[in-house]
């Protein structure tokens, strides 16, 4: 598990572009949208891309993104659970 | 009565070189677009994370807006009026390939955004607070006597206090810009002959 949190973080920073941001700079828990990391819309639709993408997840219901996408914690917690390939 | 117009200041970004009113401000050596705008935003020392998110061509119109709308040159009135060759297609390429194998289909949402010239504008508007008229055309080369026109009735027809325009182009890994901006003050009159000539100086 912790081995996927910092691959998450790695591929958050490549994906989106977060040029002044180090995978040491995102704690495990901080909030991934608003204040946290401050992604916008745009970054949601690219994660649910990558879950796609990368690990073979397909969200089904949009409204669960609010969740999953809080922060690496519970990303890496959806990511296990569901992970296909 | 006819109000004057004058370009107020103006910039070129090109060649791996960046140039205030005449005077070369940066140049640098790299090999690729991307390189060199990330350094030229560096050099001027922005803070605006966003800024990697955008394509080459809203980087492009972006760094040279911050260029000319400083806190004494901008209204909140600044009309935006760009032109290209291009349009988009440099990102437009790049969201293809996305789409190219339909066994491999993952078109990234942070690419297709900018699939449009005018997303640039939008860009800056943000950055600027500008909520001012705008519009981007596309020719096949910086056509002078269209945005003086065009710039010339905004202003006019009151419709803008002070116009942003010019050429912002992106495409095979060379980009181009040449943006002034017109005002009611200023030493080089707005006129047709003006703008070619420091188009044809950049």
């Amino acid at each position: 598990m912790e081995n996927l949190k910092l691959e998450l973080k790695a591929k958050i920073i490549e994906n989106l572009n977060l040029e002044d941001v180090e995978v040491g700079d995102i704690a495990n828990d901080d909030a991934l949208f608003g204040d946290g990391l401050g992604l916008d819309s745009i970054d949601a639709l690219e994660l649910i891309v990558m879950l796609d993408k990368d690990y073979g997840i397909k969200l089904s219901d949009p409204k669960q993104g609010k969740s999953i996408f809080e922060s690496i914690d519970s990303l890496a917690a959806y990511i296990t659970e569901n992970k296909a390939k | 009565m006819n109000k004057n117009c004058y370009i107020q200041s103006y910039c070129s970004i090109t060649s791996n070189t960046v140039s205030l009113n005449g005077d070369e401000l940066f140049k640098d050596d790299s090999e690729d677009v991307k390189s060199f705008l990330k350094a030229v935003y560096k050099s001027l020392e922005i803070k605006y994370p966003k800024f990697f998110k955008m394509d080459s061509l809203s980087k492009l119109a972006f760094l040279g807006a911050e260029l000319l709308l400083t806190e004494e040159s901008k209204s909140s009135n600044t009309a935006l009026v760009f032109s290209n060759a291009a349009s988009s297609l440099d990102t437009d390429r790049k969201h293809q390939e996305s789409i190219n194998d339909a066994e491999n289909y993952f078109p990234s949402p942070a690419v297709f955004v900018y699939t449009l010239p005018n997303i640039g504008i939008g860009e800056i508007s943000i950055r600027h607070q500008l909520k001012s008229e705008n519009a981007f055309f596309i020719f096949e080369k910086y056509n002078a006597e269209f945005h003086h026109n065009y710039e010339n009735c905004l202003i006019q027809l009151n419709k803008a206090d002070s116009v942003l325009g010019g050429w912002v182009n992106v495409d095979e890994n060379k980009c181009e810009a040449f943006l002034y901006l017109i005002a009611d003050r200023g030493e080089i009159k707005h006129t047709i002959k003006n703008l070619i000539e420091l188009y044809n100086n950049k």
